[in-house]
């Protein structure tokens, strides 16, 4: 007989105890983004299509500036999440380790490459 | 008292067995169109980028994303960033306690469909 009781086996095989948070977050990204999707759908559409010159001279108004800006960083953000609770759900082990570093490179490269393009633009 | 038991209890239905649902396969669709606008996202920012770069560079991804190719993928992930959109809309109004019946849950997907097409039509028919 093992002196453990059912409780003991129990303490630290389930909840992370961090998702509240993650959950938490995601709500309060879900809903900035209802107002920032439609925006930047609309100016990145309305942006397709001109010339470099009119691209550029389109991006350094501050209002497509600031709407790109907080949806790549909002938006990036949210859909890492997305992505993570996918990945937490089907791939395990060190796979799932290796999957979550990469897709979180993944989003704060896109993230830099955006911010780092809009800063040339605007500035 | 401790040993790991085998439990004979019945297990939930697995996915692969499960009847598909409207509520379930809108839930599911929710994720797909996410981990797609994920990997596409890398397309508006490598464009600004070429945008702020040189001529050669934007010609490059801007005909890309221009082509007819492009075009399928960008009304593609119209439809797919609506949708998700709608899909998280949703999930907030269930988070906030409304709406939560089968009846009402279907209702809100059969208009997240509808909704997120119309927009995807309605952004490639303005632009």
């Amino acid at each position: 007989m093992r002196f453990l009781t059912d409780r003991k086996r129990a303490v630290g095989m389930g909840s992370a105890r961090e998702g509240t948070h993650h959950h938490w977050q995601h709500l309060v990204s879900s809903i900035l983004l209802q107002v920032l999707i439609p925006l930047f759908v609309f100016t990145f559409a309305y942006s397709l299509g001109g010339t470099q010159e009119e691209v550029v001279a389109y991006y350094a108004r501050p209002f497509p500036l600031i709407v790109t800006v907080l949806t790549l960083i909002v938006g990036m953000l949210h859909l890492l999440r997305e992505v993570h609770e996918a990945i937490e759900d089907y791939v395990h082990g060190t796979a799932q380790k290796l999957a979550l570093v990469a897709t979180q490179g993944f989003a704060y490269t896109v993230i830099a490459v955006g911010l780092i393009a809009l800063a040339k633009i605007a500035l | 008292m401790a040993e790991t038991k085998q439990s004979n209890r019945p297990l939930s239905p697995h996915l692969t067995i499960y009847r598909p649902q409207l509520t379930s396969m809108s839930s599911i669709f929710v994720r797909i169109t996410a981990i797609a606008i994920f990997a596409l996202a890398i397309f508006p920012a490598w464009w600004l980028l070429a945008a702020a770069t040189s001529e050669s560079a934007f010609a490059f991804i801007d005909g890309l994303m221009r082509s007819w190719l492009g075009d399928l993928v960008l009304f593609g992930a119209t439809f797919a960033i609506f949708y998700h959109m709608l899909g998280r809309l949703r999930h907030a109004i269930w988070d906030l306690g409304y709406f939560v019946e089968v009846r009402e849950s279907e209702n809100m997907a059969i208009i997240m469909i509808i909704a997120s097409v119309a927009m995807a039509f309605l952004v490639a028919i303005i632009f």
